[in-house]
């Protein structure tokens, strides 16, 4: 996946540089294949609602602590001071709790549709978001499937507020705040190839307390932030209408056809001009 | 306009360059016309809302949110208004590639009028960028976010206005009575014209490409994989209505600029313009029917949403393509103008159903510009319309290029 998306990235290098400065190419493509996505694993079976990790994820990124209690049913959003959200759902399998916040995809639309990089999948697996590169077009909010990055619309300088998935804890060697805040392991911090396998070790373990899917395995072309629930994953309020495959795929194809034209359109119209050219003089015999 | 001779190219070759400027500076005509004494004040309120737009933040007057994150100015300003600044490469194409004579005489102005709705229209994107400052990051290559399609959009929208700079800096030039620049910009305009094509077929596209990945949040009879060609295709006829109306409205407001050869031109520049939006239009039409199809919406075309989609389809394409078939059959001025207004009405209504109304039209919250968002676009659009007059009533564009500009050919 990581190398899909590098080798995507190098291509409309490729593709948008030659057009303006042949410059700067390789600096995204250097080799890290040996280090895999990072992510977290919630598991909705073990949630209590307690509301440690937003508790703990205010403390770490200097919001105000979240006042409103959890009631059943209200769905409490994230905001541009609430990275992640724990709401009480009544699903099939009684009252569960669902936590909302940033997926890490593996392919994030925000981060193809940023035209600065300020929005930026690391090859450590958090999708960040950078301040001295954002121009604040809120092309991310508009792309991101997940509705996940927050504006400061009240702001004269305004951020986008996200989940960086402690960006800065991880390359400290840390865990993040809501993993290291979750007293009952429904937070697990890990490698997306370990939560996966640890998912699925929970699946054979009590097979009857889960449904059998891990949200974010292929939602939007897989997902550092995965999800195990009891309930079928709408109730719990996660979109299943989403595509599986990832989302800058959608605009790859506009992409890829922009240097063939910018190649063949040119010539064809110095062509027609070259042809046109004399029209005046048959115009003339005419009248 | 107590100006009517054109004595710049003669007169100023004696006279310091900053003398003729800042003569040409101070208003000319009556200041008590009608349109300024509507847009005086909506400007002097625009202003006023702007600066609380960049002290309070872009909410203080937006109705903005988080789940639709863009509205008005992009929707309207950005994606309807450079839609209708595509007359400018249509009609390039026309006169300098086809060498079609016939329409030489509105190139300059549809040129001017494309060049001012980008700058204005990318302007009023800086009011809706809530970091500014960052704007030249995609251009300067510190951060090439070479995977977007904004980042595309972005650098054609720059490198297009040099284009159309280059295209109209001969009128300039006759205006300056710098002949040896006007003699070295004329050289230009071809290569100008081939590069300014290009980059509006990609950008004109690229608007709708910007779309794409809102795959979700898009109404199923406007979301397809093909928005980009349906922008590209409809900017053909949103331009050249664009070209009618304005060229309309200027044979009146600009009369006496205007030559007695290309008064009399203009009906059948009217004609030729019509047949072509037809065309176009037909082409669009048969094209959405397609998608249409392709998508199997049927289920979705009887529910209000629906509705609404029929309305556009055959009230604001199908019907001005009659039009303006019917208005070329009968050589009726009045129809061309009908159709070319119920065309532009129809290009506003389909950019703000992609862009606004069909954008998360399942939301429990649906957008609502506010009368302040209105008013800054309004702003928008009648400070380039001030521009625009000052332009014509000081150079050649309208009216015949000075003696010397034509003996150089």
């Amino acid at each position: 996946m990581a190398l899909d998306r590098r080798n995507f990235l190098k291509t409309m290098g490729v593709a948008g540089l030659t057009l303006l400065a042949g410059r700067n190419l390789a600096n995204k493509t250097t080799a890290n294949g040996e280090i895999e996505f990072r992510g977290l694993l919630f598991d909705a079976t073990r949630c209590v609602g307690c509301q440690s990790c937003e508790s703990a994820c205010a403390e770490a990124h200097q919001f105000p602590q979240p006042t409103d209690e959890i009631v059943a049913g209200v769905v409490r959003k994230t905001s541009e001071t609430q990275r992640c959200v724990v709401n009480l759902r009544n699903t099939s399998a009684g009252e569960i709790y669902s936590r909302n916040a940033c997926m890490h995809c593996n392919e994030p639309a925000c981060a193809a549709a940023c035209l600065t990089q300020a929005m930026f999948k690391t090859k450590e697996g958090p999708v960040i978001w950078r301040a001295d590169k954002c121009m604040g077009c809120r092309y991310c909010m508009v792309s991101c499937p997940f509705d996940v990055p927050k504006f400061e619309y009240h702001s004269a300088n305004p951020k986008i507020e996200k989940c960086d998935l402690c960006y800065d804890r991880i390359t400290q060697g840390k865990i993040p705040a809501c993993a290291e805040a979750c007293p009952a392991e429904a937070l697990v911090f890990g490698s997306r190839r370990e939560l996966i396998a640890e998912a699925r070790k929970r699946f054979a373990g009590t097979p009857a307390s889960y449904i059998d899917q891990i949200y974010g395995e292929n939602v939007a072309g897989g997902t550092g932030y995965l999800s195990l629930s009891p309930a079928p994953f709408e109730e719990l309020g996660y979109n299943t209408k989403l595509q599986n495959s990832s989302y800058p795929e959608l605009s790859k194809g506009f992409l890829y056809t922009v240097p063939s034209v910018f190649v063949l359109l040119p010539p064809l119209l110095l062509g027609i001009y070259e042809a046109n050219k004399n029209n005046h003089l048959k115009e003339e015999e005419h009248e | 306009m107590n100006n009517p001779t054109i004595p710049i190219a003669k007169d100023n070759d004696g006279k310091p360059i900053w003398k003729f400027l800042l003569a040409e500076l101070k208003p000319r005509g009556k200041w008590f016309t009608p349109f300024n004494i509507i847009s005086i004040p909506i400007i002097l309120l625009g202003i006023v809302l702007i600066v609380i737009r960049f002290w309070k933040g872009i909410g203080s007057i937006t109705n903005l949110s988080q789940e639709i994150p863009w509205g008005l100015w992009i929707g309207f300003d950005v994606v309807t208004g450079v839609a209708f600044a595509g007359g400018a490469y249509v009609l390039t194409f026309m006169v300098y590639i086809l060498n079609m004579k016939k329409y030489h005489s509105i190139v300059r102005v549809t040129v001017l009028n494309g060049f001012l709705a980008y700058v204005f229209y990318a302007g009023a994107l800086l009011l809706d960028l809530g970091r500014p400052w960052n704007v030249i990051n995609p251009i300067i290559g510190n951060s090439f976010g070479t995977s977007s399609v904004l980042f595309l959009v972005a650098w054609h929208f720059m490198l297009y206005m040099i284009a159309e700079l280059i295209e109209f800096s001969p009128a300039i030039a006759e205006w300056l009575g710098a002949k040896r620049a006007r003699k070295i910009l004329s050289g230009m305009t071809i290569a100008a014209v081939i590069f300014g094509i290009t980059l509006s077929t990609l950008h004109q596209s690229g608007l709708g490409a910007l779309y794409l990945m809102a795959k979700d949040k898009i109404h199923p009879l406007w979301y397809s994989e093909f928005i980009p060609i349906l922008f590209l295709v409809s900017s053909v006829f949103a331009g050249l209505s664009m070209v009618i109306f304005e060229g309309s409205i200027s044979h009146k407001v600009f009369f006496n600029q205007i030559s007695e050869k290309n008064h009399k031109a203009q009906k059948g520049i009217l004609q030729g313009l019509s047949k072509i939006c037809a065309g176009a239009m037909f082409a669009y039409f048969f094209l959405q029917l397609l998608v249409f199809i392709h998508n199997k919406n049927w289920d979705l075309l009887f529910t209000p949403m629906g509705y609404w989609f029929l309305t556009e389809m055959i009230g604001f394409v199908l019907i001005p393509m009659m039009l303006f078939i019917y208005s070329y059959r009968t050589s009726n001025t009045m129809l061309v103008r009908i159709a070319a207004i119920l065309t532009m009405l129809g290009i506003i209504i389909n950019r703000l159903n992609v862009t606004v109304i069909g954008f998360r039209w399942d939301a429990a919250i649906h957008y609502v510009p506010s009368w302040m968002e209105i008013v800054v676009t309004l702003t928008v659009i009648f400070t380039e319309i001030w521009i625009f007059r000052w332009i014509i009533n000081r150079m050649p564009v309208l009216r015949e290029s000075p003696e010397w500009a034509n003996d150089e050919k």
